[in-house]
């Protein structure tokens, strides 16, 4: 085990390295000018300002010596300052993670809180009315986009309550009812987007699990309804609904940009599309890594997971 | 019927209101205390204001300083000048020595007092940076020739020319104080610090949340500031801003919104919100590369213009967009303005749009331009107003025969692409602080003096003409000047095409108190006279 693992440590590198390569030269290839963006909006500005910036920058290096400086920089994992504020990176990730981990991990819980019971009543009563309305709520939950739920939930609260959710983050550890009355309608809009996908999944895999010779012999030996379910069934059931849950989070770290405007989030989603915009390549490409190795944590931490679930997978 | 008239009406009412009656805060007397919470739509990398061009910057921060000299307050139309940290200022008979006499017992933030010093100090390094340190309007400063502290009340400023804009340039809100002794010790240490002598001191900026400033108890100008603080929140979308300010969660946004999302909130909010409107000093401009044929050609420069129906276009596309003047290169309705009915007399700003449009088609026929002719023009990927312009650019040039297609160019790129060359017809933009021709003119003169003439032309009597205007010493011949470089530029040569004048909508709520809207965004920000009702 300890074996799988290390190996699996060991194998993110290249994958980190490929990632950091890819991401230097898409930004590269990608036109526009974080030096023009920042200072050509101003009638008296000189060329000479902006050729001073762009050296400032390092944009004046040859493209060889930049992507050195960014691996060597990668490599003691020093990500450097972003071009556009100046700030340390780690400064800039710091301020969103927070947000962006407790968004991630709410919206987590209400997906996984209406997906697994829903999914498990729709297998256990298919083809019947529960069935069909699971399907349906899934179906629209798919259907729609995080940020549409999102828009329409400010204006029921502006409407109906003539109260909108507070426009500043406030930690839970601060407040947490502030903190709570801000995250819980960005959480709902996203968890039940989540939520669909994760009930189908578990639908479909209870489906296929109860359809299998060791739950027959379990029922035809006379074993508790509920033992079989939770401890034969769900338990092995399982393991493609936590892949889709997991690689789910480990999107929601980053990719809830739109839902993150609409309910004016101060997250890594919106970081990320201000960090593109800006041409801001060096908090770009240190946010693309930070996603990255999210996913390829994520992704052991399921493969990890499996073992637990089913004794019959060993690790080599 | 009724309730589609409702929030016309209550839109009529609170218009009628703001346009008819006197400046905000002209006439009331002030209540102390409070809170104002203001939407940010835009966060700046730094907070060094004289490196800096968003107002995004200006918003938040320019309530912790001072300039030498500031708009009037209460001045809608953003030119009347006053003093701010000079209480009063003399300008030689040769127009030559500006001397500036500045108020005592003035304090930082940090408790020491600000002196000539200071304002040497602070427009040495605009004027003059010392290596390494960015000065992005230090081309606006050529005329200076020294900046003299001759003692700690007095500033003397003298010019190598007579300028007829410098009084505008001393009043400009970037131009903020800072402490000399700071500077000296490093000269970026106000990229990263906020320290002035301003009306609220600096409590808290959480970056790309919010931004907190305390009343100064011991501001020089007493019995301002009238609120107890103020807090902005950085809030991009636009949807999200209309939300924060129906929630009343804000309670303006000095930039601006567009009309459908003013009449959103006046039908909300009613009574509770009043909306001040003003011409925005901000127009998109057509550049047209004279390096690319053929629009090397003048005929083919003014049958573009020829061909807009600005009056009409006026009409529709500020029911839907944040534009609606038609004016010259002055906004309409200042010192400088031309007035309509010579404005008229320019190409592409007749009344007769179909006698327009017929000398149109003739001069592209002279050019040997043939009919359906076509060619791209590259538009700035911002959809306020960017989009709903260019549709009608290319629906206006379409009526004389042309051909358009649009190019919808990502905002990050548009500078590169207006510098590199690499287009016929572009968007392009101007945006100024204050409403003064030097500033709204410079970047037209020829490209080998502007760095922003994207048009790329030289064209040296229009470089004469800007010297003309900018050194005349009478108002009148200044106006002259003025119009004659207008007619140059807009009409007999067509090196740039204005669309028409930005719009500034500011609705807020109702017991905002003591904000006048100018032209201009970047005025009016230090908020020592904003009131909040109870």
């Amino acid at each position: 085990m300890l074996r799988y693992v290390a190996k699996r440590i060991l194998l993110m590198v290249p994958t980190l390295v490929g990632v950091a390569t890819l991401i230097f030269f898409l930004m590269r290839v990608v036109p526009g000018d974080i030096v023009e963006l920042r200072f050509a909006g101003e009638t008296f500005v000189k060329k000479e300002t902006l050729d001073t910036e762009r050296a400032r920058l390092g944009l004046d290096q040859p493209l060889w010596r930049q992507f050195t400086t960014w691996m060597v920089g990668l490599a003691r994992l020093d990500f450097g300052r972003s071009m556009w504020t100046g700030a340390p990176i780690s400064e800039e990730i710091r301020l969103r993670f927070a947000l962006s981990l407790q968004m991630a991990v709410m919206a987590t819980a209400i997906a996984v809180t209406l997906a697994i019971p829903l999914g498990v009543l729709a297998a256990l009563r298919q083809d019947t009315w529960v069935d069909y309305t699971v399907r349906i709520i899934s179906i629209a939950g798919l259907a729609t986009p995080s940020f549409w739920l999102g828009i329409v939930f400010i204006l029921g609260l502006l409407i109906v309550f003539k109260w909108l959710p507070p426009m500043v983050y406030t930690p839970f550890w601060v407040n947490p009812g502030q903190n709570l009355a801000q995250l819980i309608w960005p959480a709902l809009a996203v968890g039940y987007r989540y939520s669909a996908v994760a009930t189908r999944m578990t639908r479909s895999a209870m489906l296929e699990v109860l359809r299998e010779d060791y739950i027959r012999t379990a029922r035809a030996k006379g074993l508790w309804q509920q033992l079989i379910l939770t401890r034969h069934a769900l338990k092995n059931a399982m393991l493609p609904v936590l892949t889709v849950i997991a690689i789910e989070f480990a999107f929601l770290l980053g990719g809830l940009v739109v839902t993150e405007q609409v309910f004016n989030l101060n997250g890594l989603g919106l970081l990320f599309v201000e960090a593109v915009a800006h041409r801001d390549y060096t908090l770009t490409q240190a946010l693309v890594m930070l996603v990255a190795a999210a996913f390829i944590v994520v992704n052991l931490l399921v493969d990890l997971a499996y073992a637990w679930l089913d004794p019959r997978i060993r690790f080599r | 019927m009724q309730r589609r008239l409702g929030p016309l009406l209550a839109l009529a009412v609170a218009l009628v209101v703001t346009l008819a009656g006197p400046p905000a805060g002209a006439q009331e007397k002030p209540r102390s205390g409070g809170e104002l919470v203001f939407i940010l739509p835009s966060e700046s990398p730094s907070y060094d204001a004289h490196e800096e061009e968003t107002f995004g910057l200006i918003h938040p921060t320019a309530p912790h300083y001072n300039t030498l000299l500031r708009t009037d307050p209460n001045d809608p139309t953003g030119t009347k000048i006053v003093g701010d940290l000079a209480e009063s200022w003399t300008i030689s008979k040769d127009g030559r020595t500006y001397t500036l006499k500045l108020h005592r017992g003035v304090k930082f933030h940090d408790g020491s007092e600000m002196t000539s010093r200071d304002v040497k100090a602070s427009y040495d390094k605009i004027i003059s940076p010392p290596p390494g340190v960015r000065s992005i309007r230090q081309g606006e400063y050529v005329d200076v020739e020294a900046v003299q502290a001759p003692d700690p009340y007095t500033v003397v400023f003298r010019l190598k020319w007579p300028s007829a804009s410098f009084t505008s340039s001393l009043a400009s809100p970037w131009n903020w104080i800072y402490r000399a002794d700071l500077l000296a010790k490093d000269p970026h240490w106000y990229e990263t610090h906020v320290m002035g002598t301003g009306p609220f001191t600096f409590v808290e900026h959480v970056r790309g949340s919010h931004w907190v400033g305390k009343k100064n108890p011991n501001y020089w100008d007493k019995g301002k500031p009238y609120l107890d603080g103020y807090r902005g929140i950085f809030i991009k979308d636009s949807a999200a801003q209309v939300a924060a300010v129906r929630g009343e969660r804000a309670m303006i946004q000095f930039r601006g919104f567009a009309p459908a999302e003013r009449d959103t909130l006046v039908q909300a909010l009613g009574p509770k919100i009043r909306v001040q409107e003003s011409p925005w000093n901000c127009v998109i401009l057509v550049a047209i590369n004279h390096e690319k044929k053929p629009f090397d050609d003048k005929r083919v420069r003014r049958a573009l213009t020829l061909a807009l129906d600005r009056y009409q276009g006026s009409q529709a596309l500020s029911k839907i967009a944040i534009v609606k003047d038609v004016g010259g290169v002055q906004v309409p309705g200042t010192p400088f303005a031309t007035p309509p009915a010579e404005l008229e007399k320019l190409a592409g700003y007749s009344r007769d749009i179909q006698k327009s449009r017929a000398e149109a088609r003739q001069l592209l026929r002279e050019a040997g331009v043939p009919d359906g002719f076509s060619f791209v023009y590259k538009n700035r990927g911002v959809p306020m107003p960017y989009e709903p312009v260019g549709i009608w650019l290319i629906d206006q040039w379409r009526q004389i025969g042309l051909n358009v297609r649009q190019e919808v160019v990502e905002a990050a790129n548009i500078y590169p692409t207006l510098r590199s060359g690499d287009f016929e017809v572009a968007s392009d933009f101007q945006c100024g602080y204050i409403v003064d021709p030097d500033l709204d003119l410079y970047k037209f003169q020829s490209k080998e003096r502007s760095f922003a003439n994207y048009s790329r032309y030289t064209d040296k009597a229009l470089d004469d003409l800007y010297e003309k205007q900018a050194r005349a010493t009478d108002a009148e011949e200044r106006k002259r000047s003025v119009r004659e470089f207008e007619k140059r530029l807009l009409d007999e040569e067509v090196h740039y095409i204005y669309t028409l004048q930005w719009h500034r909508i500011i609705p807020h709520l109702a017991k905002v108190h003591g904000w006048t809207i100018t032209p201009s965004h970047y005025l009016n920000q230090q908020l020592d006279t904003v009131w909040l009702a109870e």
